[in-house]
Order: C-alpha cells, then structure tokens, then sequence
C-alpha cells in the first residue's frame, strides 16, 4: 500500500433546533452551553475535523434563526461545516452555503426527488453536496432507507440507494444506522462497509457511538472516511483529543496538529 | 497605514467567512488590512493585494468571472502588468490554469499554464473527492511557506476537491499532497500564487499562510 497522508476525520454533530443545541453540550465550562456557536468554538478549539449542525426545527417560519447561527459560526470557526436538516430546495442550499455552510446535508428530499440531488450538484459542484442515509435492517445483509427519523419505510435497499445518489453527483454519504442511533453499541458496521465499498466517494459513519472502540471500527471495519458522533463528545464522555489519540494508538492515520 | 485587500465575489459562495479569517490573520500578525469582499473593478483596481476565491465547478466559476464585466481585464492589468500580489483559492487556483477538463473544456487565465483534470489515485480504493486534512509537500521555499512545518510531520490544510492543477512547467508548483500520487496544493509565479486547499477552513496552517500573503513581497 502506498504512503497515504489524508487523515480520518472526526466530526461532532450539533442538534439544533429554533437556534439552540438540543440538551446542551456540557464537555466545557461553555458561558452558554445552548448556543451552538459557543459549542462550536469548543469544538474548533479541540481540534475537530469538521463540524456538523443538523437543524431539527420543526416550522419553516422559524428557518431564519439557523441561518443567523450559521453566519455567527463561520465568523468564528476557521474549519468546515456541515449543515443539514430540512433542505428541501435549491434555494435552501443557496441560502446555507451563503450563510457559511461549506456542505449541505441533504436527507428525505434525496429518496422523495432524486432530480433534486443532480440538480443540487451541477448548481453548487458536487464538493458539497452531502447525502444523508438513514437505514435500518430489514433482513441479514439488506438495509432499507428509512425517513422521518426512521418512522417512514420507504422500501428502497440502501447500498442501491447510495450508488444512485453518487451517480447523481452526491459527493459524500453521511451513513446512518437508525437500529443503532441512540444506542451507544457502536455503528452498524455491516452497513457502512457495504455503502463504503459500493461507492466512491467518502462515507462518514453515523449512529451508536458509544466508546473509542467504536469510532475505530467505524474505520478499521466499516471502511468510513470519517467518524461522527454526538453524545460521547457532548456530554464530555470524551474529548476530542482523546478520541484522535486512541485512533492514532489503532494506527488510523490523525491530524493531531 | 492599512493596505487594502480585495476578495473578488463573483457570485462563488460565501465570502464573509474568507473576509473574517483575512481579518483575523491580519490582527494575529499585526499587519494593517482593510478587507474588501468587491465585484468593483475600480476597488480591484486600487487594492494592494487581490484574492480570487472559487468553490464549484471550473465552468461556472469562469463563467460568473466573465460575467463581472471589466473583472477578468482588470485582473490582467493590475495583477501581470502591474505585478500586485495575487492568490487563488481552490477553483480560484485553478482558473489560474490554461484550461480545465471538468465536464467540458473551459478556457483558464493561462497565467500558470497546464489543465486542470479529474485527479486519478493510483490506488482505486482511494475516494474522490479528495476530501479532508492532508500535508503538504515542500517543492521549494517560499515566503508563503515561512514558519509553516511541511512533510509528513508538518501542519495539514484543508481539500475537497476532485480535479488538480498540472502544471507545465515544475517549477510553477511550490508544494504538493499526496492522495494516491503527487496532487498540486500550492502554485507560484512572480506575484502570483495559488492554493488549492482552503486556507480560511485550514484553521492554524490556513492562518499563517494568510498572514504569510499579507506580508508577501514578491
């Protein structure tokens, strides 16, 4: 195998909704642990890889409140952030990526309008668009998308799924196991191998964090680029820093500077 | 007194964030700078030094640029005739370039001349885009690299990118990455240079090359 120098990455993801972080992140002595933007500082300041906010507010109306968290967050963070969370149109996108959003997550409008991933990648390049798949086990070896936070069957196999959606220009797939989220047992690793395998463009690895273990074998075993994970870092069951050491210790490649 | 910097927006995403961290190295460095984000030819015009940014693909990016009117002219005259220093960001670097190979074939600015093509890893199981913290390969030293650790060791710069500059002449490049093979991360020629990583997301590398261009006296 040649030399390879790109590092895993770990991303830490906020949930946001109407302007606040859902239960607080509460690793750091933060002024405001709600606000996101000071959890994103921390994050930044950790040495996060990338951050990603996924805005859970309920009505449309009230949208406005994400984007002026965004703005605030990319005036303060030097590094790259991923919004997702009810992004349902082109112009949903514009208005994220020129908040600051460097990526945009795109989830129940990719099953319900596929046309819309392509279209979203030949507007703003395919660099950052993000497809989010949340997928639960319906037998052994086959996942199916689910939506509404994994309430709607939709019938579609994942990995199909996946190698249609990075045909359409999605530039990387945030993986989600909706059996596991929640959980803390660790990913489901079969399905993120079988998504990561299938495609070629990187897969980060959602749902189940519960320990260091898990976040290498997201890599080791699921063939993720990347690792994302919420509770353990926000209730400061670990740092960020110790989640880079223990990857590095398995012999994942890190970016410890 | 303050030197002025003009961010080009050409319609290429979110510049606000570019302006803040230009504002933050300037302060970190002590160097005096007013940041303009500017589709002002006459701002351009009167800046001391001028950034070009670019996210998306080559042919929009040319094709928002064209359609500043007066934009591409007033860069050829103030950055090659009249040498004011100059740095590309991502496709802001490669329409440095002669031509680039995304999807169809565009005409670059021709100032670092070779294409920009898809980046072919020579390990398939290698994903493109390229997309994370990497390190840079020191091709030669450069005031844009001062105090900055490269090689395997050294600090990391942010990609996402899935096409590369190839430069015709080497010794165009100032620094490489490595994703399956040598990839462009730095050009320099003259007054103008380029970076196809993303210093205002590269956190502390990202900083001190910023810092590094404010200083720059090519």
């Amino acid at each position: 195998m040649p030399p390879m120098t790109l590092k895993t990455r770990i991303i830490p993801c906020l949930d946001v909704k109407d302007g606040r972080v859902v239960k607080g992140v509460k690793f750091l002595d933060l002024v405001d642990a709600g606000d996101p933007v000071e959890a994103a500082k921390a994050y930044d300041a950790a040495g996060a890889d990338e951050l990603c906010f996924l805005d859970i507010t309920a009505s449309h109306e009230d949208r406005g409140i994400l984007f002026d968290v965004v703005t605030r967050t990319a005036e303060a963070c030097f590094m790259p952030l991923t919004v997702g969370g009810g992004v349902r149109k082109v112009e949903d996108i514009r208005a994220l990526l020129l908040a600051g959003a460097d990526k945009v997550s795109i989830n129940t409008a990719a099953v319900t309008n596929r046309h819309f991933v392509k279209e979203a990648a030949e507007k703003f390049g395919d660099q950052c668009i993000v497809v989010a798949i949340d997928a639960k086990q319906v037998e052994p070896g086959r996942w199916e998308i689910f939506t509404h936070g994994g309430r709607n069957a939709t019938g579609l196999e994942a990995v199909a799924f996946a190698r249609e959606v990075v045909s359409l220009g999605a530039g990387e797939l945030l993986v989600t196991s909706m059996d596991k989220d929640g959980t803390k047992s660790g990913y489901d690793l079969g399905l993120t191998r079988a998504i990561a395998d299938a495609v070629s463009v990187p897969v980060i690895a959602s749902g189940g964090v519960g320990d260091l273990d898990d976040l290498v074998a997201g890599v080791s075993e699921g063939h993720a680029s990347a690792v994302l994970a919420a509770s353990i870092f926000h209730f400061g069951t670990y740092s960020i820093g110790q989640a880079k050491t223990h990857m590095a210790q398995a012999g994942l490649r890190m970016r410890l500077d | 007194m303050s030197q002025s910097v003009a961010i080009i927006d050409y319609g290429s995403g979110n510049l606000h964030s570019a302006a803040k961290s230009f504002e933050r190295a300037a302060q970190e460095s002590g160097i005096a700078s007013t940041i303009r984000v500017t589709s002002d030819t006459a701002v351009v015009r009167a800046a001391d030094r001028i950034v070009l940014p670019g996210v998306g693909a080559f042919a929009d990016c040319r094709r928002g640029l064209d359609a500043v009117s007066g934009m591409v002219e007033t860069l050829e005259e103030v950055v090659r005739r009249q040498g004011r220093p100059f740095l590309g960001i991502c496709v802001g670097m490669q329409l440095l370039a002669s031509r680039g190979l995304e999807y169809t074939i565009t005409q670059g600015l021709g100032w670092i001349p070779g294409d920009v093509a898809l980046i072919e890893p020579t390990d398939a199981d290698l994903k493109i885009p390229h997309m994370g913290w990497n390190t840079l390969e020191r091709q030669r030293d450069h005031a844009l690299l001062d105090g900055i650790e490269t090689g395997p060791q050294g600090l990391h710069a942010y990609f996402v990118h899935s096409y590369a500059l190839k430069a015709e002449r080497p010794q165009d490049v100032l620094a490489v990455t490595d994703h399956g093979g040598p990839v462009t991360a730095m050009v320099a020629h003259g007054n103008v240079a380029g970076t196809q990583f993303h210093p205002e997301k590269s956190q502390r590398l990202g900083l001190k090359l910023i810092a590094n261009f404010l200083g720059w006296k090519p």
